[in-house]
């Protein structure tokens, strides 16, 4: 096969394609985090003897997949070369929100639906400023309405908190379809939806091509603007999903709901090969990285990891996983890590 | 020529004098809706006080900003060195406040340098890193303390008297934060090594190309950064009288917000060490008249966020100014 690529300088040439190789098929990332997953399944497994029945599994799965929803839009905004860290506080804002409607005697199906647009106004918020004011990084952005959000949770709440949903409201965050849980269901749907999105329709080609540069994107006729306002606001709509289910789950919403989560967030997309830079990973890897996160989460639970320890643990672990493809720079002498991170490089 | 010097001065200075104007319309406000109790030396000197750990940090800060960086892990690394630091001086009681202090510094310098060497050698995006590193600085004071808090009962006199001693009237946490604005006004911009951090700030490529050592300069501003954090966190632990794991969570938002105020740029490169003080002092004076005119404390942190934003904005937009006024003075 050949195809025709354009060079920096802008002429043409022909390039095959590089022929399929069985050394850089084995050197993918993903393969790094299915033997991780099976490591931390097999430690697992051994730790506690029941763990491998399906409802354990499945049990073991709600607990960390309200953070999955958000993973895969954020994987989207890594992919832009953005970070958004207000993820968390959309989701208290969302939530809180939602609390107060039904306790105003709105019904909970349209108090839902508010959650949603909450979310989508906070991630547009995010949007709009940084395709208005370019020269602002999405990090102090997101930061200072990581802030906003969370005091304007905590004004309409205090330190009150809001319960006592209907009991449908509890199926969502507790409920299965047969052995399934409701929420995993939904996991998957909004996984291939992503999949969909990312790897196969012109918005996600778009998206690596913005991650890579804006400025060539742009002059290329993407419009870049739309794009980044439409990653955002979807991102601050399934932040507020997540805040749904979440909130279902604990049975209350308070405004320090969900504190913390946007590292654990971005340690799964970082963890699942996305990088930092942008334009660069794959759904699928994220997939396998929250699988894994989550898993290891368990894990420790299980034998007793205080949390503290379990921080130490996800902080090294989003930092090794940054550092690795890095390792040929640092310490370009011995020749295996040349090899190895040459290999991951070309993946 | 004495009106064009005048004007010259005024536009490089733009920044401080508005932040100078706005401080002094916010005082006037407080000032008569307080009903006379902003402007008095109690409250001033309050003020100064609280402002100084802010002050402090916010050199360091500024520093690695201006490399375009940023670090999130402060806040984690001033409750580790100050419940270490408070730890050793509960096992022994007769020693030496001056020892604590150095070995909340040398913890200090430990976690920077760790920030550091993830940042200029394995070229980890700041943000990532010291986000992680957050966590595990975070972590392990948890472990350091399990679980339990350092009192004020705990720490002898001689230790608390760190905060609360005065030098010529006047608090020592305040004479310690002007003494670190001295050093950092003469390091950044009399001493070459502080001039190399603006040029790494400004372009890593060029700065490497005209021979500076970008990875030493990077990795050197975060140590910084750790050793004036390691120092603050005692300070903190000091002033409020107790060491604990939550200790000065959140933090790092109130320095990143007085840097940004004062007017250093977060894409690197630019920002004045008079501005970062002016920043910090406008930050506690809205911490210190927020209470005053009765907003409530759910109300503050909404409001720190919106004026963070605002002056980001405000920054971008006075910056497209000053561009647009370049140009066409060069078509001219």
């Amino acid at each position: 096969m050949t195809r025709q690529v354009v060079q920096a300088d802008g002429t043409r040439i022909i390039e095959k394609d590089r022929a399929f190789s069985w050394k850089r098929f084995m050197f993918q990332w993903e393969w790094l985090l299915l033997l991780m997953l099976v490591i931390v399944n097999i430690a697992n497994i051994s730790i506690s003897p029941n763990y491998a029945n399906t409802n354990n599994i499945m049990n073991a799965m709600r607990d960390f997949l309200d953070k999955a929803i958000v993973v895969f839009p954020m994987a989207l905004v890594i992919l832009l070369g953005e970070i958004d860290i207000s993820v968390a506080s959309t989701m208290a804002l969302s939530s809180v929100v939602m609390g107060m409607a039904y306790q105003a005697g709105v019904p909970m199906e349209f108090a839902i639906v508010i959650a949603l647009l909450v979310g989508a106004a906070c991630g547009f918020v995010n949007g709009i400023i940084l395709v208005k004011f370019k020269e602002l990084s999405s990090m102090i952005v997101t930061l200072s309405t990581m802030i906003i959000f969370r005091g304007i949770a905590s004004i309409l709440l205090q330190t009150k908190s809001v319960g006592s949903f209907p009991a449908w409201f509890k199926t969502l965050g507790w409920g299965k379809v047969g052995p399934v849980p409701i929420i995993l269901i939904f996991v998957i749907v909004e996984a291939i939806f992503f999949i969909y999105l990312v790897h196969y329709t012109k918005f996600g080609r778009r998206t690596y091509a913005m991650g890579n540069s804006v400025m060539v994107s742009k002059f290329s006729g993407i419009k870049t603007n739309r794009i980044k306002l439409i990653i955002f606001t979807t991102t601050g709509v399934l932040a507020a999903a997540a805040a749904v289910f979440l909130a279902s789950k604990m049975g209350s919403v308070r405004p320090d709901v969900a504190k913390g989560y946007e590292l654990d967030i971005i340690a799964m997309v970082v963890l699942g090969g996305i990088s930092s830079a942008g334009g660069k990973g794959n759904i699928l890897g994220c997939i396998l990285s929250i699988l894994v996160i989550g898993f290891l989460r368990y894990g420790l639970g299980l034998v007793n990891v205080t949390s503290q320890v379990i921080m130490i643990i996800v902080g090294a672990l989003l930092i090794i996983a940054v550092a690795i493809p890095n390792l040929k720079s640092s310490f370009g002498q011995a020749k295996w890590i040349k090899n190895l991170s040459n290999n991951i490089k070309k993946c | 020529m004495d009106i064009i010097k005048f004007k010259r001065f005024f536009s490089d200075n733009i920044r401080e004098i508005s932040l100078i104007l706005v401080m002094i319309v916010i005082s006037i406000f407080v000032q008569f809706r307080s009903g006379g109790n902003f402007f008095t030396g109690g409250n001033i000197s309050d003020l100064l006080t609280e402002t100084a750990i802010l002050a402090i940090l916010a050199v360091g800060m500024m520093m690695v900003i201006i490399t375009a960086g940023i670090d999130l892990s402060i806040g984690a690394i001033m409750a580790l060195a100050g419940m270490i630091g408070t730890t050793v001086l509960k096992e022994n009681k007769g020693i030496s406040p001056i020892i604590i202090i150095l070995i909340a510094v040398a913890i200090g310098i430990v976690c920077g340098m760790i920030n550091g060497t993830l940042v200029s050698r394995f070229k980890i995006l700041p943000i990532i890193a010291t986000l992680g590193m957050m966590n595990i600085f975070r972590g392990l004071t948890y472990l350091v303390s399990k679980g339990s808090w350092v009192l004020q009962n705990d720490m002898p006199s001689s230790f608390l008297g760190i905060a609360t001693g005065k030098v010529f009237g006047i608090n020592n946490l305040v004479v310690m934060a002007l003494v670190i604005y001295a050093i950092g006004y003469v390091f950044l911009n009399y001493l070459r090594t502080g001039r190399k951090i603006y040029a790494v700030g400004n372009s890593e490529e060029s700065a490497e190309v005209s021979g500076i050592k970008t990875k030493r300069i990077l990795w050197l501003a975060y140590t910084i950064m750790g050793a004036i954090a390691g120092f603050a966190g005692l300070l903190y632990v000091c002033k409020f009288g107790a060491a604990q794991g939550e200790t000065a969570v959140g933090y790092e938002m109130n320095v990143i917000a007085a840097c940004v105020l004062g007017g250093v740029s977060i894409s690197g490169g630019t920002g004045k060490v008079q501005g970062v003080l002016l920043g910090a002092l406008l930050l506690g004076l809205l911490n210190n008249a927020m209470p005053l005119i009765n907003i409530s404390a759910f109300w503050q942190e909404a409001i720190r966020g919106l004026i963070i934003v605002l002056s980001v904005m405000s920054n971008a937009l006075i910056q497209r100014n000053v561009e647009m006024k370049a140009l066409r003075r060069r078509n001219i």
